[in-house]
Order: structure tokens, then sequence, then C-alpha cells
């Protein structure tokens, strides 16, 4: 089963922990075989948001939502029950400085 | 009145007794609770109709399980031929299901723990935690638990409803967790059951002060959790819900008024309970690995042991508050702390404690503190600064009792 793991990080913490501790721990996740996928993302005032309405697009600035912990990266991992990604998720550095929050992948009803 | 039938008293004794079982180990197999519900449901219906013509079988709870199982296979098949599913994965779900030997004497006790771990797992909230324990782990209906907890019905079974799904949905899996992470698992199955207890023992709200049948739940589930795995502190909290359960019946008067420990009729206290908690204390102690809960049970022993509120050894008392300040940094421990040292050392002394909790900006809003510093006040003749005390903690309560005796306090200065 995969679990998504966001890393949610304050603004003046986006960089407070190394990039080579998230590389390690990213290394490791796939040296076990956790591992579908994971990135760091730029911060958020690079964010762009997207939608439509009425047949008509509208592209604004930022994220959708103010709030004081933003996205900051996530892990996409497998694992056999959500001990095992709780476990996972406890390994990410970031989980020290911000929070994880650990979702369940939905599979498509099609 | 109709004549007693003995197939039907040997139905419900078996649901009493086993129906906590038959459920838990059919949640492992079916891997499900609703379908391991629907199934044991089905199981019972099953008894009444072949009990009387077949005879009560030998071991009534390995019938139930293995006809709870193939009633649900049988549902299973239904579902799937109605929703025109093809066969090989209906035959998939059914063959998953474990065929080893599920019914010997230690699998069926680890899945009465796996329920009460799952039910207490820490991603559920803590309120559907309780919920759901009530629910599944000691088989209260729905309505009894909103009763007790002053909920809406609609409210509880949605809590319930919603702790369910994440199970299934999150894969929170059904098992005992591993010896690494039992200590941290464990303190939250005991929060779970503490949680209850108190509910039933000191009700935050409402007009009456105990809740009785919430304690005696809590009581037996406390014994379930000692009987299969008798860790220190499941011990600890054992004697410490016996302890105070021994001094229930004179808590109130018969008027429904809150009564002060100093004032209790202690020959009315319940000798039985009393000796068995100590007994409790002194085998967790001898492990030297317990907790908080023993060392809050060996506080309530003291106060057990002693035969009136003078005799009380407080220095006694104020130590075993050190070593559980030593545990547990929390401000409400150092508030009781505090009484215990107005007690030994004189008002004053407790008051400066108090205040110091008071001044670091903690427990503020706490009912507790205003009403001990109302009375330490009113100890040490300060009537004007007692007063205004006990109108903040009136402000702050919320249950009738604790309203009606802070009133009579105030209107005694």
């Amino acid at each position: 089963m995969k679990y998504l793991c966001l890393v949610y990080l304050e603004a003046a913490k986006m960089r407070a922990v190394p990039d080579t501790e998230c590389r390690a721990c990213a290394e490791g996740f796939r040296s076990r075989g956790v591992m579908v996928a994971a990135e760091a993302l730029q911060p958020v005032e690079t964010a762009t948001t997207v939608r439509i309405r009425n047949g008509q697009l509208s592209v604004t600035d930022g994220p959708f939502a103010e709030t004081k912990e933003q996205l900051a990266g996530f892990y996409l991992l497998e694992a056999r029950d959500l001990n095992e990604a709780i476990q996972a998720a406890a390994k990410i550095p970031p989980a020290r400085e911000g929070s994880i929050e650990v979702r369940p992948v939905r599979d498509l009803d099609v | 009145m109709p004549p007693a039938d003995p197939i039907l008293d040997a139905v419900n004794d078996a649901y009493r007794s086993e129906s906590r079982r038959v459920l838990a180990t059919l949640i492992r197999l079916l891997g499900d609770f609703d379908a391991a519900e629907d199934a044991m449901s089905d199981a019972f219906r099953a008894a009444l109709e072949q009990w009387p013509r077949e005879g009560v079988p030998v071991n009534p709870r390995a019938w139930l399980v293995s006809t709870g199982r193939f009633k649900a296979i049988d549902a299973l098949r239904r579902q799937k031929r109605f929703a025109q599913l093809d066969e090989t994965s209906a035959a998939e779900t059914i063959g998953a299901v474990d065929e080893t030997a599920w019914a010997d004497a230690e699998s069926v006790e680890d899945d009465r723990l796996r329920l009460i771990f799952t039910c207490c797992h820490p991603a559920l909230a803590p309120d559907a935690q309780v919920a759901l324990t009530l629910r599944e782990v000691c088989g209260l209906a729905t309505e009894e638990i909103a009763r007790a907890f002053l909920t809406p019905a609609p409210t509880l079974a949605q809590r319930i409803v919603r702790a369910k799904s994440k199970i299934r949905v999150a894969k929170i899996p059904y098992e005992v967790p591993a010896r690494a992470d039992l200590s941290d698992r464990l303190g939250a199955v005991l929060r779970v059951v503490y949680l209850v207890f108190n509910e039933g023992y000191a009700a935050s709200a409402g007009a009456s002060v105990t809740r009785h049948d919430l304690s005696s739940e809590a009581i037996r589930l406390g014994r379930v959790i000692v009987e299969l795995l008798p860790e220190p502190d499941a011990i600890g909290l054992l004697a410490l819900m016996l302890l105070h359960e021994s001094r229930r019946a004179t808590r109130t008067s018969a008027s429904g008024d809150l009564v002060l420990l100093e004032d209790q009729d202690r020959t009315q206290w319940d000798r039985a309970l009393i000796s068995e908690g100590v007994t409790l204390i002194e085998q967790a102690l001898a492990t030297r690995r317990f907790g908080p809960y023993t060392v809050q049970a060996a506080i309530a022993a003291v106060h057990a042991e002693s035969p009136s509120a003078d005799a009380t050894d407080w220095s006694e008392i104020v130590g075993l508050y050190d070593a559980l300040r030593e545990m547990d940094s929390s401000p409400v421990i150092e508030l009781n702390r505090a009484v215990a040292v107005a007690m030994r050392d004189g008002p004053a002394e407790g008051l400066a404690i108090v205040d110091a909790i008071v001044t670091r900006g903690e427990l503020a809003d706490y009912r507790l503190t205003h009403a001990a510093r109302a009375d330490l006040l009113r100890r040490l003749g300060r009537r004007d600064e007692a007063r205004a005390a006990y109108e903040r903690a009136l402000a702050l309560t919320r249950q009738e009792p604790e309203r009606r005796f802070l009133q009579r306090r105030l209107g005694e200065l």
C-alpha cells in the first residue's frame, strides 16, 4: 500500500534541515525498497493556483489558503500498513522542525 | 411468566461471556470491523435456531467463530454475485482468510489484545478511541455510550463510523505492537481506560457526581488488560481505580452533595477493594519498572489505610508526589502536591506553591486551582481573597454537586 508523506514547515524553517540530510533519508528509503518518489519544493511564494470556473481558466498567485506551515516537500512510500508508514515518516528529518502528514493513497474507482 | 428456556439461557450466557472474544477473532479472520459485527450477529442468530435442535456445542466460542466466518463467506459470495464480479476475485478474498488454527487459546487471547490496541491506536482521535473501545471491546451500545458522555447519539455513532473507516482505509494494522513500541502504545490504552474511569467517577459535567457504569466498565477493562498483559503500570492503574472505587459510596451525601476526603465515613470504605488494590501495588512496585499510575495508586493507598484525615501520613504523601513529579512534570501534580504540603506544613506553605504555579501562567483557568487557593486562604483567615477565589472556581465549574459545595463554602465565609 502507498502512503504520501507530506512535509510541512513554517516559512522561516524551510531550509532548517540541511539538504544532505534529506538526500540521505531518501537514499535510505530507496535502499530499503520503500521509496516510490520524493521531491523537495520551492517556497510557497513561487506557487501558482489554477482553477477552471464556468469553463474559464483562472490563474492566481500563491497557494489556495494562508496557513502558518507550508508544503515543503513529499515522499511517496510503500508500506505494509499505517504503523510501518508512521515509522518511516518519523525518519523524515523535517519531522523534528515541522510536521509530516501521512495520507493513504486511494485507488481510483475505475 | 414463560417457562425457563435452558437453550435461550445458554445463548445469552455465550453472548455475555464470549461475544467480545468472538468479535475480536472474527475481525482478525475477516479483516474488517463491520463485516465481523454482521458475522457475529448472524452466528448468534444461527445459534438461536440450531442449538435447540442440535444441542449446545461443547465449545460455544469455537462454534460461533466458525459459524460467523461461514456466514461472512456466504455474504461475500452473494455480494460478489450481485455485483457480478469475477469468481476469481471472490475466491481470492475468501482464500485470504486465515485457514490455520485460529481457535487455540493463545491466539484468541491475542485477538482481544489486538482489538484493544487497535481501538486505542494513536492515529485515531482521542474521543474516537474512547467511543470505539467502549463499543467494540466492552460491547456497550452506542446509545449507552452517548448517554454516559452526554453526547448526542448520532454524533457518537458518527465518531465510531469515522474511526472504523480510518482503520480500514488508512490500514491501521490489527496487531499487538512490537516490544519496542509496547510501552508507548500501552500508555495510550491505559489513558483511554483511565479517561473512561474518571468520566464515570468524577463526571466533568452534569447532575450526578458519579456515572457508575463507566467506572465499572473501566475496571473490567483494566482487569482484562492486566490478565493479558501484566505490565507494571497496567497493574498500577487497576490498583488506582480499585482504591478510588473503594470510596465511592462515601463521596456523596444522601442528598447528592460532595463529601470531602477528610469528612468521609471511612468505616464505609470497601475493604475488599482496598486490600486488592494494595496487593496489586506491591506487585507493581516489586518490578521496579513502575510508572505514574502505580505512584498515584500508592498515594491513594496511604489515604485508604489511615483511620482518619488527621492520622494521615502527609510526609509520605508529599514524598510520593515528589516521586510522581520526577516522572511527570504536569502542573496538576504540582497542585495536588501543594495541597499535601499544606496538610504537612500548614496552609501558608501550600498557598506559596499554588501561587507560584499561577504566577508561571499555568492552570489559571482550572477550577480546582481556584478551589484549592480558596480553601487555603479560608484556613489562613484571608476572607476577602478566599471569597474572590471561590467565585472564580464557581464560574469555572460545570458540575452541579461541585457548584453546590463551593456555594456552601462561600456562604460560610
